[in-house]
């Protein structure tokens, strides 16, 4: 199978590798996949407390080739939006840009669930803290 | 000397031609072009002299016991096909069961599925975790029916070898046809037809630095003489097992290079055993949590199957892809989407299906580079572990069993 030029680029120069502390400030945290099925992604956000914009976003992930770029795509998509933006990133997003095949949506759709693994992980944690952050703002 | 690239290390799907077989076939696309039917003129007895001359080139390989005994088809997936529906229709009057293993390669198994369609019935003998196939299961699996036992020499994914001669001393104790695709074997291991018991043996030039669009069944014509319906009709070439004019210039490159492996067996595969074990040595010792895949010993010299823990195998291909021509048992490399069913009959748990990987070894591979590949391997393989969180959870700790996953 041929490749797009931009898989190739996000496989062999992946943006934001790495993974955060769990229980840093902000962050929250999307595993999703599964092993047996050749697919796991981990995504995290760490979104400024007070402003409630991610600021940093990083993965790791098993899968192949379209699966890496897909998370690597979410993560340079996610940074300096607000957590709301986030929630509007689509799978077919990610399967136009990075001009996925047919066999490829999976890929896209589990990089969409991580993010939206990763916000909900994000509100359960942190929600609360950033609403009182916010009204004591205002 | 100097690498050219990409290197070529998937021998299982096919190999190059030798440049000593095209020079033995060009002549008869050209001058020596007739048609080995024609009877009546010099063209046509030279075509027929070729072919006889290929057939014998080719038996010798196999220890046919006679030449008559080897059928030309289009391929080994012709000559599964003939084999197996041969006997299945020829013998339907005396039983509708067939007994095969799980890790046949596609064309045995799908061949078989149908033929459940039509109402016979197979039994799928399960392999160990090494990949052998248990002679007593055979055995066991045997009924009053069974008509066709049907058993690969050597697995195309994790090289392992099956007990032939024992399943060919079986089969004949129980009076059963024995088919062998003998596919990935023939020509890089000894196969011999008479000492192993084997009844029917498909394979194909291809595999056997000879050309893509020939293949042959052996059909042994005494103790027992096996019969077969024929799959394709027409002229009666074949002595009626498979009629269509002879592709004379690839039966003549088929009969070249199985000369050729006959002559270079011994010292040829001695030094890919030798190279084998360097890149399998290379790698395991390189790296953590890296399998071996198939019997350790029992397995062809120029296999090697591994798989790496946590790295997906089709990203482990996308590294290489631009230098490197190999394998995978990834559901991302095969046209179903589903990971090897070879290696997920090992009962390894199909994550480490996911993560396999083939390299096979073939006559021009050079010990450079087998070293590169090595080197190559190992850098790809730990980058891609850098950013697989399932080696993060493991080097925490957590047993990646102990997580509840959600599959899509």
């Amino acid at each position: 199978m041929a490749y797009s030029e931009k898989v190739i680029d996000h496989y062999n120069n992946p943006r934001n590798v790495g993974s955060f502390a769990k229980d840093l400030a902000g962050v929250g945290t999307g595993l999703v996949g599964a092993p047996e099925c050749g697919d796991v992604m981990k995504l995290q956000i760490r979104v400024n407390l007070n402003t409630g914009v991610i600021e940093d976003a990083k993965f790791k992930t098993f899968g192949c080739g379209s699966a890496i770029a897909s998370s690597s795509l979410a993560t340079e998509w996610l940074k300096g939006r607000s957590v709301d933006e986030a929630m509007k990133i689509k799978n077919t997003d990610i399967v136009n840009e990075l001009k996925l095949p047919p066999v490829k949506i999976h890929c896209s759709v589990l990089a969409e669930d991580a993010i939206k693994a990763a916000l909900a992980d994000y509100r359960d944690k942190w929600g609360k803290k950033e609403a009182v952050a916010g009204s004591k703002a205002s | 000397m100097a690498l050219k690239f990409p290197i070529f290390m998937d021998s299982h799907s096919t190999t190059a031609v030798d440049p000593r077989v095209l020079e033995a076939m060009i002549p008869y696309f050209t001058e020596k072009f007739g048609h080995p039917g024609s009877r009546n003129h010099p063209f046509g007895w030279e075509a027929e002299a070729a072919v006889d001359k290929a057939r014998e080139q080719v038996g010798k390989l196999i220890g046919a016991r006679d030449p008559k005994e080897v059928v030309f088809t289009s391929g080994g997936t012709e000559a599964i096909n003939l084999a197996i529906k041969g006997v299945a229709e020829m013998y339907r009057e005396k039983g509708n069961h067939i007994v095969t293993t799980a890790i046949e390669q596609r064309a045995g198994l799908d061949v078989c599925k149908h033929l459940e369609r039509q109402g016979y019935e197979v039994a799928y003998v399960p392999v160990g975790a090494d990949g052998l196939v248990d002679v007593e299961g055979i055995r066991k699996a045997i009924t009053g029916k069974t008509i066709l036992i049907s058993v690969m020499f050597a697995n195309n994914e994790i090289g392992t070898i099956q007990p032939i001669a024992e399943i060919g001393k079986l089969a004949k104790e129980k009076g059963i046809i024995f088919h062998c695709d003998g596919t990935q074997a023939v020509g890089k291991i000894p196969v011999d037809v008479e000492a192993m018991g084997i009844d029917l043996l498909s394979f194909t030039a291809h595999m056997i630095y000879g050309p893509k669009g020939v293949g042959a069944l052996y059909v042994r014509r005494k103790n027992p003489r096996v019969r077969i319906a024929p799959m394709i009709d027409g002229g009666g070439h074949e002595r009626g097992m498979r009629s269509g004019t002879v592709p004379v210039p690839l039966t003549v490159g088929f009969g070249k290079a199985a000369l050729l492996c006959r002559e270079v067996m011994p010292e040829e595969s001695a030094r890919l055993k030798a190279l084998r074990d360097k890149l399998q040595d290379k790698i395991l010792s390189s790296m953590d949590e890296v399998y071996l895949n198939g019997h350790p010993e029992k397995r062809l010299p120029h296999n090697l199957n591994i798989s790496f823990a946590y790295v997906e195998g089709e990203s482990v291909l996308m590294g290489l892809n631009k230098e490197l021509a190999i394998s995978s048992g990834s559901a991302c490399t095969s046209a179903t989407l589903e990971p090897s069913y070879v290696i997920a009959a090992l009962g390894v748990g199909s994550e480490l299906a996911h993560s396999s990987i083939r390299f096979g070894l073939h006559r021009f591979n050079t010990e450079e580079e087998v070293d590169y590949v090595g080197n190559r391997t190992i850098e790809v393989v730990s980058r891609l572990r850098e950013m697989s969180p399932l080696y993060e959870l493991a080097k925490e700790g957590v047993d990646i069993k102990s997580i509840q996953w959600k599959a899509q």
